[in-house]
């Protein structure tokens, strides 16, 4: 399968701190991807990234084999790439029916077949289009920042660790709708401290550790890596 | 209500307003503070609303107003005064270099893209500041302008520290009325599009509004110019109310007057802004100026403290508990609309009845 998303050699710094080292990864197109890694491994900067909302340091990022480093963000979401920000960040004193057209915001086209998609794939967002969004219980708020980000119709959508400060049920919900997301064709890229959950639902993962990846494999592979389990499943190494 | 009806209901009240100020002005004598006040606060009105783009819809703390208004007031003023009038208006400056005279409407628009190309310039390098670092900016760039235009270098384009007058003003209140009007209307129209809903998105959240794809430094460049276009149309406003104007009356107590203004109505409302603009208008020019009476009596007493200056030390105290008991202003960031005014009352008096309301829909 072609790669969608192409990154080579990234860095990232901030000051003299270097938050990501020379990484590369690909994204396959259709597939679930995931970073795993402790806070600070560089995760989140890799997606802020490949969104332009940090400037990459050096390296390059290639989408659909252009390059795209560097470029401003509204450029690289109107090629199809949506960030759902870590810590949901909906925009609270907005309706949620507002907010999910905020996330239109580069498409000049009609957006009622999106609402309707978008609406069915939450219908809770359905029953509250007209409360503001900071009403909203933690979990509507990241399905509201979610269904903002495909109100862009990207090809891909990348998460920032969508299952934050969530209830463990509602982050099981919030899992069946990346699959159900995936099912409809749109390629994930899904950053994770919640391990486990994301190895489950990922086609291939990566493993971040201070700035540099340092494992890759299949999802399942990596839930039975002992490493991984001993660093980030909670598991200790069998002998 | 269908959105239709609403916009009948709400042309329908304008037309009757304008038609109330057209009888009043036939009854009520000319000079009446009445009409000061409608007047200075249909033109506050509108400087409150393009401020509160900026403030309340878009979350830039810029206090620059009071610059803007003063080169939409100069340029209005400058390009509107007679050519006969001009050797005894610059007598220090030999009729000044400009001898010609603009059609009021073309200056007034004059002054409002004077006041735009100078926000477009500022903004380039200000608004990369945020929050209390772009109002010390903008602060800044207002007092600079005052500056400027007293110097006399400049005196043959701006009269230098004299006064400008002799320009074409107005008198009737409905030409205020109907200019803020219109430069109102269109505000909210932006603030209800699109452009509007990104402003809004700014507002709330910067990183999450850019990561939808909003340009940020074009959309808040956009609100700037268009807040210090309306700013600069007012100012030419102010200079016709004022009938002569001089640089030094553009201070920063006038941007803070504003600003007051548009807390006091609610940051985020426009119709807000426009209702606390005419209140507070009337507080600080004519209901609180019996303060200022010293030989006030109610039947034989003689009502003490007062004298001139007083009617101030009240009024700051009527914005302390203003401040205290409707924290987020008059309206909050709510708009004021006949359809809510109905529903309340259709509401009240469903509770009345003791049954539901909704069977008058």
């Amino acid at each position: 399968m072609s790669d969608i998303l192409e990154v080579k050699n990234l860095n990232v710094s901030y000051g003299g701190i270097k938050a990501v080292k020379d990484i590369s990864f690909s994204v396959p197109k259709g597939q679930v991807v995931t970073l795993i890694g402790a806070n600070g491994a560089g995760k989140s900067s890799t997606l802020r990234s490949i969104v332009s909302l940090v400037r990459p340091e050096s390296g390059s990022i290639l989408w659909e084999g252009a390059e795209i480093a560097g470029l401003p963000t509204d450029q690289i979401v109107s090629r199809g790439i949506t960030l759902v920000p870590e810590g949901r960040r909906v925009f609270s004193d907005l309706s949620v029916a507002e907010n999910l057209k905020i996330g239109a915001y580069m498409r000049k086209d009609a957006l009622d077949e999106d609402l309707k998609w978008v609406y069915d794939l939450f219908p809770r967002l359905k029953e509250r289009s007209w409360q503001l969004a900071g009403t909203l219980s933690g979990g509507e708020q990241q399905m509201l920042a979610i269904g903002r980000a495909l109100m862009s119709r990207p090809k891909l959508i990348m998460m920032d660790e969508p299952s934050l400060g969530l209830a463990p049920i509602i982050v099981k919900g919030v899992f069946d709708i990346i699959r159900e997301i995936h099912k409809q064709g749109v390629t994930i890229l899904l950053i994770e401290q919640n391990a486990n959950m994301a190895l489950k639902a990922a086609d291939i993962g990566y493993v971040m550790e201070t700035g540099r990846i340092t494992m890759t494999g299949s999802g399942a592979e990596l839930l039975e890596n002992d490493e991984v389990k001993a660093a980030y499943l909670g598991k200790a190494k069998e002998k | 209500m269908s959105s239709k009806t609403k916009t009948m209901w709400n042309v329908g009240l304008i037309a009757a307003l304008l038609l109330l100020l057209f009888l009043l002005e036939q009854v009520i004598p000319s000079g009446s503070m009445f009409f000061t006040v409608l007047k200075k606060g249909a033109i506050y009105a509108l400087v409150a609303v393009s401020m509160n783009l900026l403030n309340g819809f878009t979350g830039l703390f810029s206090l620059g107003q009071a610059g803007f208004m003063l080169l939409g007031a100069y340029t209005y003023a400058i390009l509107t005064i007679p050519v006969e009038s001009r050797n005894s208006v610059y007598q220090y400056f030999d009729g000044g270099v400009i001898q010609f005279a603009l059609p009021v409407p073309v200056a007034l628009i004059a002054g409002g893209i004077v006041a735009a190309v100078f926000a477009y310039l500022i903004g380039l390098p200000v608004l990369r500041l945020k929050s209390d670092y772009l109002a010390i900016a903008t602060l800044g760039f207002a007092e600079i302008i005052r500056a400027v235009f007293q110097w006399d270098k400049l005196g043959p384009v701006t009269n230098g520290s004299n006064l400008l007058r002799s320009y074409p003003t107005f008198k009737s209140v409905l030409y205020p009325f109907v200019v803020a009007g219109i430069c109102i209307a269109l505000i909210v129209l932006l603030i209800n599009s699109t452009y509007g809903r990104a402003f809004k998105a700014i507002r709330d959240d910067e990183i999450a509004a850019e990561a939808m794809g909003i340009n940020l430094a074009h959309h808040k460049r956009l609100a700037f110019v268009i807040s210090s276009f309306f700013a600069g149309i007012s100012g030419g406003l102010l200079a016709m109310y004022q009938t002569s104007i001089q640089a030094s009356m553009f201070k920063s107590a006038m941007t803070y007057e504003i600003l007051l203004i548009v807390v006091i109505g609610g940051i985020g409302s426009v119709t807000g802004s426009c209702i606390s603009s005419f209140l507070f208008i009337a507080c600080s020019e004519w209901w609180l100026r019996f303060l200022d009476n010293e030989n006030l009596y109610i039947g034989s007493f003689h009502v003490p403290l007062l004298r001139p200056g007083f009617r101030k030390v009240v009024f700051a105290v009527i914005i302390m508990l203003m401040v205290l008991f409707y924290r987020r202003g008059i309206m909050g960031d709510k708009e004021f609309s006949l359809e809510k005014i109905s529903n309340f009352f259709r509401r009240k008096r469903g509770k009345k009845e003791g049954k539901g309301g909704a069977s008058h829909e």
